[in-house]
């Protein structure tokens, strides 16, 4: 596998750039990440990766999209809860691409 | 992941063939499976040295079990009528996709080891060895084959490829090279239940979700039971509709057309998968184990119905499948199928689609509708290939097309379809089925969808259609992914039950 660099440390990453393993990311491993992925981040991108964290903490999964839109309408404001302003941050998809930069594995399926 | 470059074909009034280019896709090769889930899988994870003779000797044990793929070894006469039926070919050029020359990748090794003329003049019939250079290019190409089956609809020998291609991931995934996607959708179906990997509290989690979502924009209580013990209906529907946009305004439609019928209905946290990957790979063994989740499910809960949701691979598996691999329809004589048999209302077919049940509650006049809430939409219905040509809906012949059309028709008032030769039987496959659905086979993907694409901006064009109606969660995902790559927003995409949904009377 794959490995990247991120401030003097190497990890591990699968061929599509997700991290190999959860407990290695940090908050610089998700800036990497997401300037991988051309994608700038800003206080709502945050908002969101912090949430994905939490959610794959308790459930082992990623948050599906609608739980994730009500709860980025929750912290950001009800007209931000959409799968729209979602792919507006993570234009490449909400689901995959937002998982990456968080550090979560790819979701899988017909999806 | 921000994607590979490539050109995306420009949009034509009609999908014209193109001229050859040797080699198009030949670098298009989807990510190999790692060692943690072929092992599961019962399958080595890279080639082992004696991979030419298992290799052989599996295709030798195919051949005896699916007296079909000899048939198809032996029938074909090379008459090229399959060469421009291939939404693959079209779109992307590469001679290897005419469906006789993929299939040829196989039957000139079947010639050589498995026919008297190929064993002592290969030269004289067109016999090849197996090669290491072979091997790889099935692997490239039976991962650019959507088992869509549209090719077989037009051969005058009815030679089914995607038998072909199943044939050809079984005997590679025998000898190592299998796929990562499908790999890990199979592993995870078998050992959390679902292809998402969505483990029970986080499925329990998202329809208690959905139940609150839907209170507060129609102020009634529709409910998404799950695991319900006694229930009568048992709803097995793909889990990215638990998942993903669109495929979740499907189930909001499901659980309210529920609802207005008054039935009592379960979702199963163990059989919360309606998709079974174990088609896609030609894997008796293991499809047969998916598809015995939904029956030990059944038996578990006790219910009197069996209905799926929208899934296209899913529907040819539980309408053609579930007799034979479990029981559930006919067939099975084992104690459990015994059990299930005695168990389920004789008086509904066994299994039913979503579709089929909510067509005879509204000729039954069960439900109502206010069609004006569709005003918005133009919509037009894509036929999904594996309901398209390997299923059947209702009792007449053709159901599978009429059934999804008249529902769009009952609860919408702008409906058009799209040009005759591009739907029904002749339905162009979406780009993403048959374990193509990953994003390491974007450009495939893309190219493929173009003969689609091509009939659907004829649409928007000239009808000003703006919705694009499926009964299939790969079609659902794929389209949303592939839209924008020629210029229609992603939202034009979505479920027949979401329009069902969006029209419904609630009381």
């Amino acid at each position: 596998m794959p490995m990247v660099e991120v401030a003097g440390k190497s990890f591990e990453v699968d061929e599509e750039g997700y991290l190999t393993n959860l407990a290695d990311w940090t908050r610089e491993i998700g800036e990497y990440l997401a300037k991988d992925e051309k994608v700038e981040l800003t206080d709502s991108h945050w908002e969101v990766i912090n949430f994905l964290r939490e959610y794959y903490e308790e459930y082992q999964i990623a948050p599906a999209v609608r739980v994730l839109t009500k709860a980025v309408a929750k912290k950001l404001g009800p007209d931000k809860g959409n799968n729209k302003y979602l792919y507006e941050l993570f234009p490449y998809g909400p689901a995959k691409q937002a998982c990456k930069i968080a550090g979560l594995p790819k979701p899988t399926g017909c999806i | 992941m921000a994607g590979p470059e490539f050109e995306v074909p420009a949009l034509s009034e009609y999908t014209e063939v193109p001229k050859i280019k040797e080699g198009a896709t030949a670098h298009l090769k989807s990510f190999l499976a790692a060692e943690t889930s072929q092992s599961y899988l019962g399958y080595p994870h890279q080639l082992p040295a004696d991979w030419k003779e298992r290799a052989l000797d599996r295709m030798g044990q195919v051949l005896e079990k699916y007296r079909s793929v000899r048939v198809f070894m032996d029938a074909c006469v090379h008459c090229g009528a399959c060469t421009d039926k291939c939404h693959y070919f079209l779109g992307t050029a590469d001679p290897n996709n005419m469906p006789v020359a993929r299939q040829e990748l196989m039957r000139k090794v079947y010639r050589r080891y498995f026919t008297l003329p190929g064993k002592i003049a290969p030269w004289l019939v067109g016999a090849e060895d197996l090669t290491e250079d072979t091997l790889n290019k099935w692997y490239n190409y039976y991962h650019q084959c959507s088992e869509c089956r549209r090719c077989s609809v037009y051969c005058p020998y009815g030679i089914d490829t995607a038998e072909i291609t199943m044939a050809g991931r079984e005997i590679l995934n025998y000898v190592g090279v299998g796929q990562k996607y499908s790999s890990e959708i199979l592993v995870k179906v078998q050992k959390i239940g679902n292809n998402l990997g969505l483990p029970g509290p986080a499925l329990e989690d998202t329809l208690l979700g959905l139940e609150e979502d839907i209170e507060a924009d129609t102020g009634v209580p529709v409910k998404m039971p799950l695991d319900v013990e006694g229930a009568e209906i048992l709803l097995v529907t793909p889990s990215a509709d638990f998942f993903s946009e669109p495929h979740v305004e499907s189930l909001i439609g499901y659980a309210k057309v529920f609802h207005a019928a008054g039935a009592s209905w379960t979702l199963s946290s163990k059989a919360s998968e309606a998709g079974n990957f174990g088609l896609f790979n030609g894997n008796y063994e293991t499809m047969r184990n998916i598809a015995m989740r939904i029956r030990d499910a059944a038996l578990e809960l006790g219910v009197k119905r069996i209905i799926v949701g929208e899934c296209g691979h899913a529907w040819r598996v539980a309408y053609a499948f579930w007799n034979t691999l479990t029981g559930i329809g006919y067939g099975g004589d084992d104690p459990f199928s015994v059990e299930l048999q005695n168990q389920l209302d004789p008086r509904y077919p066994q299994p039913m689609h979503i579709c089929e049940y909510t067509w005879d509650l509204i000729e039954k006049g069960v439900l109502k509708f206010d069609k004006s809430l569709n005003d918005d939409r133009v919509i037009t219905f894509h036929d999904s290939c594996n309901v398209a040509r390997a299923s059947r809906m209702g009792t007449e012949p053709g159901g599978q097309f009429t059934i999804p059309r008249n529902i769009i028709r009952a609860v919408a008032n702008n409906f058009q379809d799209m040009a005759a030769e591009t739907i029904g039987e002749s339905t162009f496959c979406c780009g993403g089925g048959g374990g193509l659905l990953t994003d390491d086979l974007i450009e495939v993907r893309v190219k493929g969808a173009l003969p689609r694409m091509n009939a659907y901006n004829n649409v928007v064009q000239g009808q000003g259609v703006n919705f694009l109606a499926l009964i299939c969660a790969i079609c659902k995902a794929q389209f949303t992914k592939v839209l924008p790559y020629y210029g229609f927003d992603r939202n034009m995409v979505g479920g027949v039950h979401q329009l069902v949904g969006t029209a419904i009377k609630l009381d």
